[in-house]
């Protein structure tokens, strides 16, 4: 078993979505414990991968291919535990998007994918999204967490509507708020009444946990 | 007996025909996404439906061979008075600083800063007394005035303060028909402009393949008023655009013909230039480097595309991802000015630029001001003035003993070499030490002191800045600003 989940890991960490894919199914067919399979298999891999990245090993490609091939194990195992009655539920539910009049899809598309990749159930409103749509969507799928791209300071301003959109609805303490984007940081975090600010995708995905639990 | 203006060859002839066959292949086979309804009727108008399945516009290549037809391959930009000041084609290279910054970088506190009303104005007084600067760019945005109207007022200043011509583009739809009325009103008016032009509008499709509604009406109100539209078309390697160079110069190839079929449909024969500002996206840090090596070879080598298709070119060089002016700072801009001038682009934006193109420096403009004065001497290459080339100035100098006092000396030494200002260190080890024993920042902070308390640019006649004024007020009081900031 150990040499199974082993390869699991690998499958993420080598970014192959052909070998993870086919282990996956593998595991199915076999019954094996899928939320071993996943916590030590296939989630070991892809913390591995933010690990190698953050450290400067792995570049912006190898990142994207191991939360691809996480993404394809996830959609084979997920089933399969929903359907054995499984206790695997998503880490959090994140509504994300990029601000309006913003169209840099880039950063925001990388921490919906490593997002994704860490077990969170996403919604990607993509680029110039109007602030109202994301609290519209946040009701609608009660999401636990809005994360908001900007990547001008033009429109950094936007992120901080979405807050007040909240407020105007009185639901602002029922979702968490993270920002991101070139122009953002802690202060302007603070400055905005958010919940958190993330400067990379793995950072992102570490903030969304904390925020979450 | 001739010399060789000194030039890159990126392709072959064979490839240069290959990479443009692809581009009209991919707008025919793929086509391109267009958000902007006048746009979509010209294109349908002339045979490029949009296709029920995917949504997108596939032009024919016809199209493409009928707008490179129409599309001249010279493209003049006048001063104020409507002398040439550009002369968009061929291998000529022409300077002007790099666009729409969102900081200025403060030499005094040692950081970025938000720019107002008087960066604004020091900045267009600057790039008007520095010779090397072919055109003003509205580089800056200021802070003080609302974002609605930042774009009109970036122009009205730059227009007030120079007499050069502006490359500058438009934040909102609306804004096109204000600025075209400002340049109306310096130039005489709206025929006078189209005839003679002042400015260049920079309009950017969004990788891949894509023209909303705002890049694509300013490229259509550009053609239909004469006003040269600039293409800045930007893929990113591996994010936007294939990996590879010669994948991002083709991509970049057919985002540039769709930009020039929109623009003579809606005008045949308006001036447009093939131009970008692509990068080697950075692929540790997800940045978008202009300082990287690769991307001014996409750079150059689209320009020798532009070239082989015969429309007038332009890139975002001379430019460095460098925080503050540095070493950085300078290799950079040195290394993307002296590619640019070997590959022949006829306009060069990028001076004073940092950050990734959005932080601007007076320091770094006056010393990339000398760069460029380097670059353009280095494209004119090496002059044969006379034949035989040495052999009597040999024997008249060995009979002197030296060579200073000859009269051949004193006739050409001015224009055998190009005289940076003193900002660029040449002095003796003892005479720098007695200066202070300066860095070039610190020097070139001195110079845009010295340039700025004595360089006065010529006023605008009377009647025409007052005009300029009232319209830039009524822009201001929409917005609800009463007053403009005060100018210095």
């Amino acid at each position: 078993m150990d040499e199974f989940l082993k390869s699991c890991a690998q499958s993420i960490i080598d970014g192959d979505g052909d070998v993870a894919e086919t282990l996956a199914k593998q595991a199915v067919d076999d019954g094996a414990p899928l939320i071993d399979v996943i916590e030590k298999g296939f989630a070991a891999g892809i913390r591995e991968v933010g690990r190698l990245w953050g450290e400067g090993e792995m570049f912006l490609p190898e990142l994207v291919m191991g939360a691809e091939a996480m993404k394809r194990a996830m959609a084979i195992l997920e089933p399969s535990i929903a359907g054995s009655g499984g206790l695997k539920e998503a880490a959090g539910r994140v509504v994300i998007g990029t601000i309006e009049g913003d169209i840099h899809d880039i950063g925001k598309t990388l921490v919906a994918t490593m997002l994704s990749a860490n077990g969170f159930e996403i919604t990607d409103l993509g680029a110039d999204v109007p602030a109202g749509r994301f609290v519209d969507e946040a009701e609608e799928k009660r999401a636990d967490c809005i994360a908001i791209s900007a990547l001008l300071t033009t429109t950094m301003n936007g992120q901080k509507k979405v807050i007040e959109e909240l407020e105007n609805r009185s639901i602002r303490g029922q979702v968490k708020v993270m920002v991101g984007g070139a122009p953002c940081n802690d202060e302007w975090a603070k400055e905005i009444g958010a919940d958190g600010y993330a400067g990379d995708a793995v950072a992102a995905v570490a903030l969304a946990r904390s925020l979450v639990d | 007996m001739s010399a060789l203006n000194p030039r890159i060859a990126w392709f072959s002839g064979e490839t240069r025909k290959a990479i443009a066959s692809e581009a009209v292949s991919i707008l025919e086979e793929i086509g391109i996404f267009v958000e902007n309804d006048e746009a979509l009727s010209l294109l349908d108008g002339a045979g490029a439906g949009i296709d029920a399945t995917d949504g997108m516009v596939k032009i024919p290549s016809s199209l493409v061979e009928k707008a490179l037809e129409t599309a001249p391959s010279r493209v003049m930009v006048y001063d104020r008075y409507g002398e040439v000041a550009m002369d968009l084609g061929g291998d000529r290279v022409h300077f002007n600083p790099g666009s729409a910054a969102l900081r200025i970088y403060d030499y005094e506190r040692g950081k970025a800063r938000t720019p107002e009303t008087d960066d604004l104005v020091r900045f267009a007084t600057l790039i008007d007394a520095l010779p090397n600067y072919a055109a003003q760019s509205t580089g800056v945005i200021a802070g003080d005035v609302p974002e609605e109207i930042g774009d009109r007022y970036r122009l009205y200043i730059a227009l007030l303060n120079s007499t050069k011509p502006v490359v500058t583009g438009t934040f909102k739809v609306d804004a096109f028909r204000v600025m075209h009325e400002m340049l109306a009103t310096v130039a005489g008016d709206a025929d006078r402009l189209r005839e003679r032009p002042i400015a260049i509008f920079d309009c950017c499709p969004s990788p891949p393949l894509k023209w909303s509604d705002l890049t694509a009406q300013a490229l259509i109100d550009a053609a239909r008023t004469g006003l040269p539209a600039e293409l800045v078309s930007m893929p990113l390697t591996g994010a936007t655009s294939p990996v590879t160079l010669a994948g991002a110069v083709t991509q970049h190839c057919a985002e540039n013909l769709s930009g020039i079929v929109i623009h003579q449909l809606a005008c045949p024969g308006a001036p447009i230039i093939y131009g970008g500002s692509p990068a080697c996206f950075d692929m540790r840090k997800g940045t978008t480097p202009m300082g990287a090596v690769e991307t001014m070879m996409i750079d150059g080598a689209y320009a020798e595309i532009g070239k082989h298709l015969g429309i007038p070119t332009h890139a975002y060089m001379a430019l460095s991802d460098s925080k503050l002016v540095d070493y950085q700072a300078g290799m950079e801009s040195a290394m993307g000015a002296t590619i640019a001038a070997l590959s022949g682009v006829n306009n060069v934006s990028g001076p004073g630029m940092l950050d990734f193109e959005s932080c601007q420096s007076l320091e770094k403009l006056v010393l990339d001001h000398e760069i460029c004065g380097m670059a353009l001497r280095l494209s004119s290459g090496i002059a044969l003035r006379d034949d035989p080339i040495a052999l009597p100035l040999i024997r008249e100098g060995l009979a002197k003993k030296e060579f200073l006092s000859l009269p051949h000396t004193a006739k050409w030494y001015r224009k055998e070499a190009y005289f940076p200002d003193e900002i660029i260190d040449r002095a003796t080890l003892e005479e720098w030490e007695s200066k202070g024993g300066r860095d070039a920042a610190n020097r070139a902070a001195e110079r845009v002191k010295n340039l700025l308390s004595g360089y006065t640019p010529e006023p605008l006649d009377g009647a025409v800045s007052a005009h300029l004024k009232e319209l830039m007020e009524r822009e201001a009081k929409r917005t609800g600003m009463e007053r403009l900031p005060e100018l210095a």
